[in-house]
């Protein structure tokens, strides 16, 4: 598969156009509650690929696993609460708490097609960790429909 | 002067002839004769060998038991700290993680703070360092203490008052460039490389005058001949000239402008030939299928004139990586026999899980073997051609993109990272802390955008099938290529070995312990939990005549970020099961200073 052409994406709210346009949309997670397919232990394209991308790009801060790690926050906890366009937002502008005792950045991805082309895979991963119903490590593909 | 100056790439060289003698005597003079005064630690790897050795004895394998703690000291930051303190007479230097403070602490008043800095910098640098916000130490010289900042920036700081003498930028973290390394200060020059391998940076060596912060030279590691300042005809491979443009028509197209091999390990020099060592990181991204070719000269080994740049020799350990076995763990200079041979010896424990012995002064391969007998992407160096015989069911290249090839060790974190290893001219072994992890590896397609990760691979770390460890501590012998003794330990060991004429070894581990072991044996004479864990080198002084060790803890780095929430369940149920606790429930962070002694 060859990557898509980098989408300039400004606002968050351009994001879902933007995303869905360069994409097929059955290589896509699904939206809704359920953005994920988990059928014993095996996992639709989209999930597989959100899986890949975030262990090449958010796990050195966000740990193996969506877990955290000493630099940033368990995202399998934190999609408990966050919705998906808050997620987004955070994923595309970044965020800073820096302090004396703090130094804690997230940085903003908007303009990294590596990350914003795949985002819903990244969320359908990392929500279905987060709903419980995918372990550890790197899942089975189910077979191509 | 073993290098030649090519006239053409002396040109834009500003004013090198005047700085040359200007600043010479003095720094050149006072580090070469410092560095073999046992009670100072005048650079990071002890001396310019790169030894992380002392004569000291009064420490020894008798009394090390009785080791006690003399003093502690907070650094008051939280992350990683790699790197260790310097000694320079009363006075003990050291820097932290980002925010990058420096400390000037007193020994004669149980370490008192007589100065500190603190640079003000962009925080946006913390999210393009790829692992952790780690600073491997500063470096002393000419009554300066120079500091790498994570921006880039190089600041010369006087040694007395911590005020600034001048500062120069050398590269933009807007594009992925940072600093981790320590600077190494040789003659009138003080020599810095750069970070971001995984930000498609195109990595450097630059030298700086010690006295104005001018730039004297930058050889990069790819590019046209002119940039790396190569010779294509005196510049050898393996004894062979390097021929015309060998840094970009070993890349596709205009792939060497964003190529890495990044320079973050560290430097050492043979003060007779007048060469610096170095080895360089990972070609950029981490997908091979994007980057066919040799990708010279990333993941090489690099002797170069330490007065005008020129590469005498290179040394391509792992062409065409397809692992991310970055070369730029410490090239120890040692002068050992070597097959019955007295040798002028390079020796060099690769990311890739092979241990090189090489003829510094003409860059001659000698041997190579692997020390973790579970290295498995290659069956053996090639030592007719240098090259790894790579073993195709490992190969990330040739299964592909969106293929996960799986069991490959070791990991991408290699058999060894920076943490650097110990020679003991005592008993002519080399002590090495290690890893001992596999990896499945999965590459896809990437694409390049400026200050954005430029990585391209997922990978999943485990123990090797049956294993219940994380790491070696290793005894090597250079000659034969052969482990003499190897203690298992229950995570990798990430920080650096101090070999003494006391017969211990000392090394600290990722649960806290500085333990100390005999030097003949491995057997373990000492332990003592410090606050957090060690991923810090040890070092060694004396004060007031008596010896202390010290060392600092902080767990973080690559090790703490990987491993601090337990490693993936893949195969670790293979053999291992309830083997990784993890590493969250022996330590927490924090730096800590922990200074030791005998009564
Ligand atoms: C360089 C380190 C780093 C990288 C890489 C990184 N993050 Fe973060 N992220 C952070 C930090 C630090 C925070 C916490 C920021 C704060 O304290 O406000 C954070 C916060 C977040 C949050 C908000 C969590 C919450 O509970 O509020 C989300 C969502 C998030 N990151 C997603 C991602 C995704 C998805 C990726 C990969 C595309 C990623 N991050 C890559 C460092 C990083």
């Amino acid at each position: 598969m060859k990557c898509h052409p980098c989408i300039p994406v400004v606002a968050a709210a351009a994001l879902f156009c933007a995303v869905s346009a360069g994409l097929p949309a059955a290589a896509h997670a699904q939206e809704g509650d359920k953005p994920y397919t988990v059928e014993g232990g095996k996992v639709d394209q989209g999930t597989y690929n959100g899986f890949r991308r975030y262990h090449s790009i958010c796990h050195t801060c966000h740990g193996p696993d969506g877990l955290g790690g000493s630099f940033a926050p368990n995202l399998a906890e934190s999609l408990k609460v966050l919705k998906f366009e808050e997620f987004i937002g955070i994923v595309a502008g970044g965020r800073q708490n820096v302090s004396a005792s703090s130094e804690s950045v997230m940085p903003a991805f908007a303009h990294d097609p590596n990350v914003m082309d795949h985002i819903q895979d990244i969320y359908a991963y990392l929500k279905a960790r987060s709903d419980g119903v995918l372990g550890r490590g790197r899942p089975e593909r189910l077979a191509q429909k | 002067m073993t290098g030649k100056l090519k006239a053409s790439l002396l040109a834009g060289v500003v004013g090198m002839a005047m700085v040359v003698t200007s600043g010479q005597a003095t720094a050149n003079d006072e580090l070469k004769k410092l560095q073999t005064d046992p009670n100072q630690w005048v650079m990071p790897l002890g001396n310019y060998s790169g030894h992380r050795y002392s004569p000291l004895d009064q420490i020894n394998k008798d009394n090390v038991k009785n080791l006690k703690v003399a003093w502690t000291f907070s650094t008051g930051v939280l992350r990683g700290h790699e790197g260790g303190p310097l000694v320079i007479g009363d006075v003990m230097y050291f820097s932290t993680p980002f925010p990058n403070i420096v400390y000037a602490l007193d020994l004669n008043d149980n370490g008192r703070i007589i100065w500190k800095y603190e640079p003000k910098q962009d925080p946006n640098v913390i999210p393009v360092m790829c692992c952790d916000t780690v600073n491997r130490g500063v470096a002393y010289g000419d009554g300066m203490i120079f500091l790498s900042q994570a921006d880039t920036t190089l600041v010369a700081l006087d040694a007395k008052t911590g005020k600034k003498v001048w500062s120069v930028v050398n590269g933009d973290p807007g594009k992925g460039e940072t600093l981790t390394a320590a600077p190494l200060v040789i003659k009138d020059k003080v020599y810095v490389g750069t970070s971001g391998g995984e930000f498609g940076v195109r990595g450097h060596l630059t030298a700086y005058n010690i006295k104005t912060g001018e730039r004297v030279w930058r050889g990069y590691s790819m590019g046209p001949d002119s940039d790396i300042l190569m010779d294509p005809e005196k510049t050898t491979h393996l004894g062979q000239p390097v021929g015309k443009d060998s840094g970009t028509n070993t890349w596709e197209g205009d792939q060497w402008k964003i190529g890495g091999g990044t320079t973050w390990g560290w430097f050492t020099y043979d003060p007779d030939l007048n060469l610096i060592y170095y080895g360089t990181g990972n070609p950029s991204t981490w997908n091979p299928v994007q980057r066919p070719g040799d990708n010279r000269w990333s993941m090489t080994i690099f002797a170069r004139d330490a007065d005008t740049g020129m590469a005498k020799w290179v040394y391509q350990m792992t062409p065409h990586d397809e692992w991310d076995y970055d070369g730029v763990n410490e090239m120890i200079l040692a002068d050992i026999d070597v097959k019955g041979k007295a040798t002028k010896a390079l020796v060099h424990f690769d990311r890739n899980g092979f241990a090189y012995t090489m003829d510094r002064t003409n860059g001659a391969l000698l041997v190579a073997e692997k020390y973790d007998p579970v290295v498995n992407w290659a069956t053996h160096v090639d030592m007719q051609t240098g090259r790894p015989q790579v073993v195709a069911q490992y190969s990330t290249s040739q299964n592909g993109e969106d293929v996960n090839t799986k069991g490959i060790c070791p990991a991408a974190l290699g058999t060894k990272d920076q943490q650097p290893a110990s020679f003991s001219p005592k008993s002519g072994l080399f002590y090495v802390p290690t890893n001992h992890v596999c990896m499945d590896y999965e590459p896809f397609q990437v694409s390049y955008v400026a200050g954005q990760p430029y990585v391209g691979a997922t990978l999943s770390m485990y123990p090797p099938e049956g294993a219940d460890h994380l790491g070696n501590f290793i005894a090597w012998d250079a000659s034969a290529g052969k482990i003499v003794w190897s203690n298992p330990e229950p995570f990798s060991v990430w920080s650096g070995a101090l070999a003494t004429a006391g017969d211990v070894v000392f090394y600290g581990t990722l649960e806290g312990y500085l333990k100390a072991v005999d030097a003949a044996t491995g057997k373990e004479l000492y332990r003592f939990k410090t606050p957090s864990g060690i991923i810090g080198n040890v070092n060694t002084y004396t004060h007031k005549g008596k010896q202390y060790i010290a060392v600092l803890s902080g767990l973080g780095g690559w090790a703490g970020i990987g491993m601090a929430a337990g490693l993936t369940e893949d195969t670790a149920g293979l053999g291992a099961v309830g083997a990784y606790k993890q590493l969250a429930n022996y330590t927490q962070l924090g730096g800590v200073l922990t200074v030791f002694t005998v009564d």
